[in-house]
């Protein structure tokens, strides 16, 4: 690709994409209301937390379970 | 004061939002070309930065680093907007969802609005890394060197990342039957 034609992209990129004005490239309003309410916000758990929670749940069984039935341990190892 | 900010003091942190919101949101309103989402990402940044604050060296540049780190929020959503931008036109199949952006101010009349949308489609589904850095270069005419500043990479690989965007974008216009 020449330079012509990287420019003739250039100027047909410039002329599609959408302009920010004066207006829009200066910051309107102070923000610091909008952040005082985010840091304000109590902390969403962490998505992975509920993603997995099933399989923290069948761990925990299963360890409960082995410690009632030690002598299942073998068994288990075996079909591992 | 930025050791205080480190330390996590809120009015440490407070006086450095006030300080650098606007150079903040400048750098992000660049990159995804909308004032109202800016200020949600300008936000976004500052939450990041606050929740980071432990690991921030107070030796190092404040500036610096949150323009990382806005960059980062600004490359985030376009990840994620160019996934469901995708997912979008291919359900619906539907050409125009740029047609609500404002337009340039005085177009070249020999580019029609059609060619426009259908350039505008194209650039959105390159790699949103490729947008960002040719965005900045193309659109904002931004020095490489400040670009590589932003971006945390060397000068080359900008050259090469706007290289490539202007390459894969060249293709998805001739596929599309325009000659740029």
């Amino acid at each position: 690709m020449n330079a012509s034609e990287q420019e003739r992209i250039a100027k047909l990129l410039k002329q599609s994409l959408p302009q920010v004005t004066d207006d829009g490239a200066q910051l309107g309003r102070d923000l610091w209301p909008v952040m005082l309410q985010r840091l304000r916000q109590p902390p969403e758990p962490a998505p992975w937390l509920n993603q997995v929670w099933f399989d923290w749940a069948l761990l925990a069984a299963l360890a409960v379970w082995l410690a009632f039935f030690p002598a299942a341990i073998p068994v288990l190892l075996y079909h591992l | 004061m930025l050791r205080q900010f480190a330390r996590g003091e809120l009015d440490a942190f407070e006086a450095l939002f006030r300080r650098h919101q606007s150079e903040v949101y400048r750098s992000i309103v660049a990159i995804v070309r909308d004032p109202a989402l800016a200020e949600d990402l300008t936000v976004e940044t500052f939450w990041r930065i606050h929740r980071a604050h432990a690991h921030f060296d107070p030796a190092r540049s404040f500036e610096a680093w949150a323009r990382r780190i806005a960059t980062n929020a600004a490359l985030d959503y376009l990840k994620s907007a160019s996934h469901s931008f995708t997912k979008n036109t291919r359900a619906r199949d539907t050409p125009d969802p740029l047609e609500d952006l404002p337009q340039p101010p005085l177009p070249d009349p020999a580019i029609t609005q059609e060619i426009r949308t259908r350039t505008a489609q194209a650039f959105h589904q390159l790699p949103p890394k490729l947008q960002v850095a040719a965005t900045l270069a193309l659109i904002e005419e931004q020095p490489y060197k400040e670009i590589a500043a932003t971006l945390g990479i060397s000068a080359g690989a900008v050259k090469l990342r706007v290289f490539r965007a202007l390459r894969l974008l060249r293709t998805k216009l001739k596929q599309q039957g325009i000659e740029p």
